[in-house]
């Protein structure tokens, strides 16, 4: 069996700026896998190449044997790609327990008519995802919060409960982006919890971007060094952190 | 009983008193209306108050749920009331039960305005913001228009259709006019009533309080909180804007179905289905607080029975009529308001969390 995640030779351009060139990527089930780089070098690009945001004009991208390459976002969704985001984008004015249950769309259905109508599929679909969204939010220490407006909730909590909505889609793959951003060492250390917890729990596969080289150190198994839109390096964390190449990137000469 | 309303949701609380403040009003205008303690005037004024309650509740589904900003409410009245008159005045003599002809009218208002929903919206929800805005004015502007220029006879050959002038129809002798371009449709079975308009309130309610709080009214308003998000994880944003946007244009269609059928005379000009309408839909809408089912339906009642109820002051009234607007907005949106709203006009929430 191959990997769960295999990108080949992927890239884009934005005009003369040939944003990521190259890029190849492979991750196996169940692996965490950082994808760090300095600031610019493309990362959150290669994000928005995976889930369709923008749609690669070079490479292949292959999720559990299935070609997922220029999909649109919601076809990669359901395909098995979850994200969350660098900067929050939760839905603001919805409750806690309202935007898991938007993450639960497309796993539970119920027609318009029934919905309208409040006929027994209604109440029964309803009852499931309450329940589910619930469980997640427990999994996350957020279920006190259900009722709150997510726009109220601490920052520290409106990550997790981005990534409470992302596994809520069922994903295969979970890619966070910047998940420690604006976090104090406290806080990111209990992230790190988090994501091995949620690694465990539900036998996820991981790609996350970050900039903490602790966090990065410290959860992941494997890196990918991306400088200027290509792979400067490749392989086990300590291999590539210890890399002369990747040092000069990073703190310069 | 009342433990049963204790264990309620706040969600279903509140819907419930949105629909108990509808039977209330009803009820208390109807005493009012039959020992004779209100003018004949505002009596009139009953079928239209309704038709306006309808239009900034079904509005709201667009501005307040979807969050976008539709200037061309009006047109889609203007299909439901012109394919509902046309249908009744073809029908007068076939179906002599008024209840039924009007049921049936109302389907085919509220089926035409929805057909319009969908043309007009698989291009222009596209768009966003002030451009939405602009092109949903347009379209609502040409449907006017175009309803100004139509002329429909009827022979014994069968319809005519024609875009000039009465001769242009080209019928037998023995032909009538139905539509008869800008003099409208005359002679429009009067079948609105105060009840009808009161039970079409009602449903419309239904329609728009259970779709919010369904699976396809938290995708609408995922995409309204960030659409970005609600792409990602897998909601389909063009389905869900256009089953809003054309949810939003059905139910204006039955309002307009209960407009045409309490004139005698139908005609389209700026006041009834151009953007005046329209805007006046949208102040209801945006004064009631956007999004705010409850606070659409006041803002609507207010509005409208405000200037009649200033009639004795003539010159002054619009003045006042201006400076309730202005006041209505600074209740429901200045910072100092909320806050103080919130002081003192919820005691029972704030008991709950001191409970917790």
């Amino acid at each position: 069996m191959g990997a769960l995640l295999d990108v080949k030779n992927l890239g884009i351009s934005f005009g003369g700026l040939r944003a990521v060139n190259g890029f190849d990527i492979s991750i196996e089930k169940e692996e965490l896998y950082g994808l760090i780089g300095p600031n610019g070098a493309g990362k959150t690009t290669v994000f928005n190449l995976l889930t369709g945001v923008y749609k690669p004009d070079a490479g292949k991208v292959i999720l559990d044997g299935q070609d997922i390459t220029g999909k649109k976002t919601i076809d990669i969704s359901k395909a098995g790609i979850a994200r969350t985001f660098q900067n929050i984008r939760l839905f603001t004015k919805l409750s806690v327990l309202d935007n898991v249950k938007v993450g639960l769309h497309n796993k539970h259905h119920y027609s318009t008519i029934e919905g309208i109508l409040r006929l027994p599929g209604y109440r029964r679909v309803e009852k499931e995802m309450n329940e589910r969204a619930m469980e997640l939010l427990k999994v996350f220490d957020l279920a006190d919060h259900a009722d709150y407006l997510a726009s109220n909730l601490p920052y520290g909590q409106q990550r997790k409960l981005e990534i409470a909505r992302a596994l809520a889609t069922e994903p295969k793959l979970l890619l966070l982006d910047e998940p420690a951003a604006g976090m104090n060492p406290n806080e990111t250390g209990e992230l790190m919890e988090m994501i091995q917890l949620v690694r465990e729990k539900f036998h996820m596969t991981i790609l996350l971007i970050e900039h903490d080289m602790k966090l990065v150190s410290g959860i992941c198994e494997k890196l990918t060094v991306l400088n200027f839109g290509e792979v400067l390096a490749q392989g086990d964390t300590a291999t590539v952190l210890n890399d002369p190449q990747v040092i000069t990137a990073y703190l310069g000469e | 009983m009342w433990d049963m309303l204790k264990k309620m949701n706040k969600n279903t609380k509140s819907n419930l008193i949105t629909y108990g403040i509808v039977i209330v009003a009803f009820v208390v205008m109807q005493l009012l209306i039959s020992t004779g303690s209100i003018s004949s005037l505002l009596e009139g004024l009953m079928v239209p108050l309704c038709m306006y309650i309808i239009l900034a509740v079904s509005l709201n589904l667009v501005v307040g749920i979807l969050g976008e900003l539709s200037l061309g409410h009006a047109g889609f009245m203007c299909v439901g009331a012109f394919s509902s008159a046309f249908f009744s005045k073809c029908m007068a003599d076939v179906i002599t039960i008024a209840p039924l002809r009007f049921f049936l009218a109302l389907l085919v208002g509220i089926a035409s305005a929805a057909v319009f929903g969908i043309i007009i919206g698989i291009p222009v929800l596209r768009l966003k913001g002030d451009y939405l805005a602009i092109v949903t004015l347009a379209f609502g502007e040409i449907i006017k228009n175009l309803v100004n220029v139509l002329f429909i006879g009827k022979d014994s050959n069968g319809f005519h259709f024609s875009t000039k002038d009465v001769m242009g129809l080209n019928m037998e002798p023995d032909g009538t006019v139905i539509v008869n371009g800008p003099q409208g449709i005359t002679g429009t079975p009067k079948d609105s009533t105060f009840l009808i308009g009161v039970i079409l309130i009602l449903i419309t309610l239904f329609i728009v309080i259970n779709l919010t709080n369904s699976r396809d009214g938290r995708a609408i308003m995922a995409i309204r909180d960030n659409r970005i998000a609600a792409e990602s994880v897998g909601i389909n944003v063009t389905k869900y804007k256009l089953m809003a946007f054309t949810i939003s244009a059905a139910l204006a269609g039955a309002a307009g179905v209960l407009y045409s059928h309490n004139l005698s005379t139908l005609t389209a000009n700026t006041n009834n289905f151009g953007y005046n309408m329209s805007i006046n839909i949208l102040v209801f809408v945006v004064l009631g607080g956007i999004g705010s089912i409850r606070g659409s339906m006041i803002a609507a009642v207010i509005l409208t029975l405000l200037p009649e109820l200033l009639r004795g002051l003539s010159d002054y009234r619009m003045l006042i009529y201006a400076i309730v607007l202005i006041l209505m907005m600074l209740f429901n949106w200045a910072p100092k308001s909320i806050e103080w709203r919130e002081k003192y006009l919820s005691f029972g929430k704030k008991k709950k969390e001191a409970a917790k």
